[in-house]
């Protein structure tokens, strides 16, 4: 029971890193490696609301995701307009930006005991024999939401559906009016904001640092290899084998290796099916 | 006077002693060998004479920029096969560890631990990305982007080989001047061998990889095995740096597989010029004294390294090398346009 509960909730919590990272390369074919960055960023723009400025709490959240989107949009526009389509320049590039953020964040001292974010709910409640606190249960419900939002966004919206058509064929997307570059930017924007979200709601489990930058976007790119990027379906699965495979190897071998579980989940996907669980066609292309 | 708007433009034209295509010469005098030779030869002359004239920090500086050059030598080297990487950290990691635990626990010489290191490194190497060599592109450098990390962190969590607290007191090599030269042979010696291999057959073959793969399959050859040896020669020449630097300080911690390792060889190659060798050595020589006079800057030291990367891939994606081999091997001269 414990395992099926922890499974999910830290499933959905790898679900919610990667749901950014693998929205803007479904849609603009650009791996943000600085993903990680602003999802950290995040957190200390909120902080800095609640603490400098004195803000509330919730304020300061929905600031934080409007700050950072509105970072992912002008990332776009000041460094990755110029090297478009040369994917791995856009790679060295945002992975370079991403560290260089964080070596940034970790210089001016945002690192510590005193940095966390609060609670939205304190308390918990018990399912069967199991305890489970309510920020915990807030993540999960954000986290099914979220997916649900972008599933409807995707596929209803005017904006969405130009997202799907600029993911199928950026030629003939841009042909029938869709600007590429525009596009793009927001993609991106949309993704640090959904970074952002996360943050919001899984950073006050734990506390803050740089350090979590990286990890986060270790676990996105993780769920993204094994789940297939560009398929949602394919995310949320990845990201279910990855934490279910994580929280078993807690339970029954040992905390210590928890870290071993995506990097097994990866090697075994690839050599069963290169192409990730629900990868599709076109990706296969690319991948090998 | 009339104002007469007269336009002009820049006219390139290769000197005389360049036959037709880049790499043919004619060569007809002693002053056409030197204008091929002195580029050439000055800075292997002066890297050779450099550990004599030079001691103390500087001289360890030296030893520094050699083992970044060699990390973003083996980059370069597997770049060239189109397995962009990441994590060069891991190499280096690799090879660290190797001979720190060859030396603490079983206390072998540096004689037996360095070439054990640098084969081990490279068949490790091989053997941890070659279940992953089928991947192109991004998706191979997301996997040695994680690889380095989870290595720390499995030494971190599990306590293995020292931990958190590392392997001290190493056994350091007999002199500093031998260091140096370990240093510099082995920096001029790979980039000497690579820029022959490229140009021979084999390196034919891993350039066609990186250009269209399933034109070389459909020529019957197997390119995963190729991007295998591609990585096992590049993580060779890693861990070779690897351990050099674990007997150079005498201690072995984790902080081998930090990111430092990784960042600074892609960035000494995006500022000298990838595909040449020559762009990677020239970054990591310049790069490497240029930290060292910014480390009153302490921690800012890594973000410098990506601000420098982010602008040259972004305003001068041709890199510094081949700029200059351009600016060499042509004449320029303002002409109006008629």
């Amino acid at each position: 029971m414990t395992l099926l509960i922890y499974g999910i909730i830290n499933s959905v919590i790898l679900a919610l890193y990667a749901l950014g990272f693998s929205l803007c390369y479904g849609i603009s074919g650009i791996a943000n490696f600085a993903h990680g960055a602003f999802y950290i960023l995040s957190g200390f723009v909120a902080w800095n609301f609640m603490n400098a400025a004195g803000l509330p709490f919730y304020l300061a959240a929905v600031l934080a995701v409007a700050v950072t989107g509105l970072l992912g949009f002008l990332f776009y526009w000041a460094l990755l307009l110029r090297i478009r389509g040369v994917p791995l320049a856009e790679l060295i590039v945002t992975f370079a930006a991403g560290v260089g953020m964080l070596e940034l964040l970790m210089w001016r001292g945002f690192y510590g005991m005193r940095y966390s974010l609060p609670l939205f709910v304190r308390g918990g409640v018990e399912i069967g024999p199991v305890a489970v606190d309510y920020q915990r249960l807030c993540v999960l419900t954000t986290g099914v939401v979220l997916v649900v939002l972008l599933w409807f966004f995707v596929h209803h919206t005017r904006i969405g559906l130009a997202f799907r058509a600029m993911a199928q064929n950026e030629r003939t997307a841009l042909s029938i009016g869709v600007e590429s570059d525009w596009i793009g930017s927001l993609s991106l924007a949309l993704g640090s904001a959904l970074a952002a979200v996360a943050a919001m709601v899984v950073l006050p489990l734990g506390m803050m640092e740089s350090a979590i930058g990286l990890e986060v976007l270790i676990y996105a790119l993780a769920v993204a290899i094994v789940g297939g990027l560009e398929s949602t379906v394919g995310m949320v699965a990845g990201s279910f084998i990855i934490g279910f495979g994580q929280v078993a190897v807690a339970r029954y071998i040992s905390a210590k290796w928890m870290i071993i579980a995506p990097l097994a989940a990866i090697v075994l996907v690839l050599v069963i099916k290169p192409s990730g669980l629900f990868g599709k066609f076109k990706e296969l292309e690319e991948r090998v | 006077m009339v104002a007469t708007s007269v336009h002009r433009r820049k006219k390139r034209l290769d000197r005389g002693i360049k036959a037709r295509t880049d790499t043919i010469f004619l060569i007809a005098s002693w002053k056409d060998m030197l204008y091929l030779l002195l580029p050439r030869m000055l800075p292997v002359a002066i890297l050779l004479v450099l550990p004599v004239l030079v001691k103390g920090y500087w001289g360890k500086v030296l030893v520094y920029a050699c083992i970044y050059g060699l990390l973003a030598l083996s980059w370069d080297f597997m770049a060239a096969g189109g397995l962009f990487s990441l994590g060069q950290a891991l190499f280096f990691g690799l090879g660290a560890y190797l001979a720190g635990i060859l030396n603490y626990y079983l206390h072998l010489p540096p004689v037996v631990t360095v070439p054990a290191a640098t084969l081990g490194g490279g068949l490790l190497s091989a053997a941890l990305l070659g279940s992953v060599v089928r991947l192109k592109g991004v998706y191979f450098a997301m996997i040695t982007l994680m690889l380095p990390l989870l290595f720390k962190k499995v030494i971190e969590t599990t306590g293995a080989f020292g931990g958190t607290h590392g392997l001290p007191s190493l056994t350091p090599f007999p002199s500093e001047l031998l260091t140096a030269y370990l240093a510099v042979g082995g920096f001029l010696g790979s980039l000497f061998i690579f820029r022959r291999v490229i140009n021979s057959d084999y390196g034919l073959v891993l350039r066609a990889i990186k250009d269209d793969d399933r034109a070389v399959m459909s020529g019957a050859i197997n390119i995963y095995g190729r991007k295998i040896q591609a990585i096992f020669i590049s993580g060779a020449v890693g861990s070779f740096a690897g351990a050099l630097m674990t007997h150079y300080y005498q201690f072995l911690g984790m902080s081998v597989f930090a990111l430092d390792y990784s960042i600074l060889p892609v960035a000494a190659v995006a500022l000298g010029g990838q595909g040449t060798f020559a762009g990677a050595a020239m970054g990591s020589l310049i790069l490497v004294p240029l930290s060292e006079s910014l480390r009153a800057l302490g921690g800012l030291r890594i973000a410098i390294y990506c601000g420098i990367l982010i602008v040259s891939i972004i305003g001068f994606p041709e890199g510094l090398f081949h700029y200059l081999a351009r600016k060499y091997h042509q004449f320029e001269r303002v002409v109006e346009v008629k």
